[in-house]
């Protein structure tokens, strides 16, 4: 009894920072609609800059003068962020910023190093609330019960703020319905960097108040972020008390996982999720989104037609030319190569379903990763012969695309990006956590192709031949009655169903499909390294897609190509560098602000602006 | 005459409100039948309810004998009905031709097919709807960028895709100019004689009613008030007190629209 007070205690207790946290990640998607992937990164902050203050300002006045600096230091930093980096992308397509969101992780992980340092610092204690108490005969630190006592003040303070002052008003009902804001004369711009300063105060303050409980290290802005997404879509997007209940909810959970079911804890989190969402899909506290009639913001897709002559001639030229390049290019070029067109299968699946269909999933890795896994168990627990597991990854990885797509099917929009992150994390956590079948962290090697494919030049042509094929495929099927289907389907629903098409079966083909063709990419991946590990279903994995397609242009497929081509090459250019982050970073924002359309589709306006390739009539 | 649909105590509430109350009528086969009301009468929610676009919180539609309430749009599709949106629904994505031809491709049964062309199927036929309302000469262009009338029309064409036995069209000659108004519904006239289809249109563009409609069905309220001829609607007191008493009804709405 004793033991399970003290463990509902010490749940509660960490229930306090990632309520502030993920309260913050609430309030800005809930008035902004922007997803703020740096989210973890202001919380990474404000536990660094908490620490620098508590250096200088001592005793217990000083801690928690240090805290409240924090906080409000990182609520600036978002001010900025906001300005400079958000503000110029609010008219771009949904979700594309939060392709500046990861740039500015990047950034700010570099910034960090750069000034605390690799090291991790360990947290002053609390001055005053160092010691503990006994709680029905258990240890409990004065520090978790005081973090208890504050946080129900917080919850209230953020209420009345939210329920009973002017830009709580205006935040609600921008939560509510955006176009009326503007309606009431309110500016829009300045409402949304007070939301940011607002949501990135707490995210600081919620890393400086748990500085004593773990410190601060450059991992914990991804550390904290599946934990706090989860918080969000449990409590319901944009919800106070849902956020508080989800978070209480969470760390209660996880400290008893930890005591009796210490292989599952990170699994935990993603089944409840997954309950909770399938239960009720717009979370506990959530109401349900109005999806509005058109799936596409902003300017809609043009036509597409098959490549005439010129196009297939170019793109036969430079297959032929890849198919020359060991004849004149080095060992590392080909295995740099074959990388690429990995990465640019892996995108160009993802690219399927979000670019003709309209589905933003941000846990593909699961497929990518997923069809490695099952080539990679095959052949370490069967012995399967290279071929024949190489055959089934693809299928492996499109029937736990068929579960997933059954599961999250239901939801649309964000949300159903939200669930499909957290299938691929269950995964990820399932395969990191069952250490005795998969490997655990340390993977598993000695996967390695057949011997008539062995060396560098053999497996190059293969990866040529099945990477290129699987992008002409996806090439295809989007020209066929399936892809227009799709596109049907994402245009009007409907008018789709209102002719005999049924939207949701077909999107769960495509997302079927589309896994099926990222665990090919897994499958080559897998046998080109000897080895897989679980960061190839990180969401870190899934990102990288999302960002190149994003950045090459969600339109077209040859921008998922061309993305995924730059991103691929630029990282092994810029990865030599001490501060390559900083740098990608910078890079991805400056295209995100200079290029909205991303790269494909900005060179293709230019070129139509200066008439090398003709306008879409009716345009002027 | 048979009647090809009965509508029989179709009812739906949203909240409080009952924007459709107890409503009985029916379609006999090649019937031109207008079913009109002011704004806010129920009309739209009546034809969401025959498409299965939303449930009833009462009522049964039966067409041909089999009750559709419950089912699918997409299986009422298959039986035979087709409609047109209020506010038009297209594959803005897609050219003229192709928005036809998806009709098509579902029609057949192909859209889960991955080794044709999608463009190059049906495309002859997909001409020959798109000739019947007037869009040929502008098959390929970009839907997106098509004139509202024009959209209205490439919704018939579509409608028609599956060679339905039943029309439902809301508003099919909204935001067009007079004379093109005339040439719709003329078309559509046709189109029912031709094919021994049978038509039921929402319209709030007297003219054309009282011009084309076989019969008249008068909504107010979510209340069916009047279900009769031309000259009896044109008569009726009751409908008459509706518009004229409710205000210049049309015009207003010409304005607000
Ligand atoms: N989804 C909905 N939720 C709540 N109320 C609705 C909904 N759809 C329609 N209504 C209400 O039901 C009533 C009937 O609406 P409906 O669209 O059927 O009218 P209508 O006769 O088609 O009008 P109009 O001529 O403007 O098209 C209106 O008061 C409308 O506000
Ligand atoms: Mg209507």
């Amino acid at each position: 009894m004793g033991l399970f007070v003290a463990q509902l205690l010490t749940g509660l207790a960490n229930a306090a920072t990632l309520f502030l946290v993920a309260s913050g990640l609430s309030l800005i998607f809930g008035v902004t609609r922007i997803v703020n992937f740096a989210h973890g990164s202001f919380y990474m902050l404000g536990a660094f800059i908490g620490y620098s203050l508590m250096q200088v300002l001592p005793g217990m006045f000083g801690f928690w003068v240090s805290v409240l600096l924090a906080g409000l230091a990182v609520g600036v930093i978002g001010v900025i962020v906001e300005i400079l980096v958000l503000r110029p992308v609010y008219k771009a397509p949904e979700l594309f910023q939060l392709v500046a969101t990861f740039g500015v992780i990047l950034v700010i992980q570099d910034l960090a190093l750069l000034t605390w340092g690799a090291d991790d610092v360990l947290g002053p204690r609390a001055p005053g609330l160092k010691g503990i108490v006994r709680v029905l005969g258990e240890p409990v630190p004065k520090y978790d019960l005081a973090l208890i006592a504050i946080t129900p003040f917080i919850l209230f303070g953020l209420w009345y703020l939210i329920a009973k002052t002017r830009l709580g008003i205006l935040v609600r009902a921008a939560t509510q319905d955006r176009e009326m804001v503007g309606a009431l004369g309110v500016n829009q711009a300045w409402l949304f960097t007070g939301v940011f300063f607002l949501g990135a105060t707490l995210a600081g303050l919620g890393g400086a108040i748990q500085l004593p409980k773990g410190g601060a290290d450059l991992l914990m802005d991804f550390n904290i972020l599946a934990a706090i997404f989860v918080v969000v879509v449990i409590g319901g997007m944009g919800s106070l008390p849902g956020a508080y209940v989800a978070a209480a909810l969470i760390s209660i959970l996880n400290v008893f996982g930890v005591t009796y079911l210490p292989q599952s804890t990170l699994v935990l989190m993603f089944v409840v999720m997954a309950v909770v969402l399938m239960i009720k899909p717009y979370g506990l506290f959530g109401r349900e989104e109005v999806a509005g009639e058109h799936g596409q913001v902003g300017e809609p897709e043009r036509p597409i037609k098959p490549a005439g002559i010129a196009v297939r001639l170019l793109v036969a030229f430079g297959i032929f030319l890849l198919a020359l390049l060991p004849w004149f290019g080095s060992d590392f070029a080909q295995v740099l190569t074959a990388d690429v067109i990995i990465f640019c299968l892996f995108a160009a699946s993802l690219h399927f379903i979000l670019g003709l269909g309209g589905l933003v999933s941000f846990g593909h890795a699961a497929f990518f990763g997923g069809g490695a896994y099952v080539a990679a168990l095959l052949v370490s627990y069967l012995q399967t012969p290279m071929e024949v597991a190489f055959l089934l990854a693809p299928i492996g990885a499109g029937f736990a695309a068929f579960i997933i797509g059954w599961l999250c099917m239901r939801l649309t929009g964000v949300y159903f990006a939200m669930l499909t992150l957290a299938f691929a994390q269950l995964i990820w956590s399932l395969v990191y956590q069952w250490g005795e079948f998969t490997g655990g962290d340390d993977g598993l090697v000695d996967i390695w192709p057949a011997a008539w494919l062995n060396g560098t030049t053999p497996y190059y042509y293969f990866t040529l031949f099945f990477g290129i094929g699987g992008i002409l495929i996806l090439r295809h099927v989007a020209h066929s009655p399936f892809g227009y289907a799709l596109r049907a389907s994402r245009d009007s629903a409907r008018q789709a169903e209102a002719t005999g098409i049924n939207t949701k079966r077909i999107q769960w083909a495509a997302f079927t499909f589309a896994g099926a063709l990222a665990g090919l990419s897994g499958a080559l991946f897998v046998f080109s390294k000897g080895s897989v590990f679980p960061t190839e279903l990180e969401i870190g994995r899934s990102f990288d897609a999302l960002i190149v397609i994003f950045l090459g242009g969600v339109k077209t497929l040859s921008g998922a190509v061309v993305g995924g081509a730059s991103l691929e090459y630029a990282k092994d250019f810029l990865t030599r560098f001490e501060y390559w982050r900083l740098t990608l970073g910078l890079i991805i924002i400056f295209v995100v602000i200079v290029a909205p359309e991303g790269i494909s589709g900005t060179m293709r306006k230019m070129a139509e602006r200066v008439g090398i390739i003709r306008g879409r009539e009716g345009d002027s | 005459m048979n009647p090809i649909l009965e509508v029989r105590d179709l009812s739906k509430s949203f909240g409080g409100l009952k924007a459709v109350n107890a409503v009985n009528f029916k379609v006999a086969e090649g019937e031109l039948l207008a079913l009109i009301g002011p704004n806010g009468a129920g009309k739209s929610t009546c034809f969401n309810m025959l498409m299965g676009q939303l449930k009833p919180s009462s009522g049964e539609v039966y067409f041909l004998g089999e009750n559709l309430v419950g089912k699918f749009p997409r299986d009422i599709w298959r039986k035979g009905i087709g409609r047109t949106f209020q506010i038009t629904a297209t594959y803005a994505s897609m050219t003229v031709i192709e928005n036809v031809q998806m009709a098509l491709m579902s029609f057949h049964k192909r859209i889960y097919s991955m080794l044709p062309y999608a463009h190059k199927m049906y495309k002859s036929e997909a001409l020959e709807f798109l000739q019947m309302v007037g869009l040929a000469d502008q098959a390929e262009r970009h839907c997106a960028i098509l004139a509202y009338g024009d959209l209205k029309r490439l919704e018939l064409a579509i409608a028609l895709c599956h060679n339905p036995t039943l029309l439902l069209m809301d508003e099919p000659t909204a935001g067009m100019a007079p004379t093109e108004r005339e040439s719709v519904m003329q078309l559509t006239a046709d189109i029912v004689t031709e094919k021994n289809i049978s038509v039921l249109f929402t319209e709030h563009d007297m003219d054309v009613v009282f011009g084309h409609a076989h019969r008249i069905l008068v909504l107010n309220r979510g209340e069916l008030i009047a279900n009769g001829s031309v000259d009896e609607i044109r008569n009726n007191p009751m409908v008459q007190e509706v518009y004229l008493g409710g205000g210049n009804l049309f015009e207003s709405e010409e304005a607000a629209s």
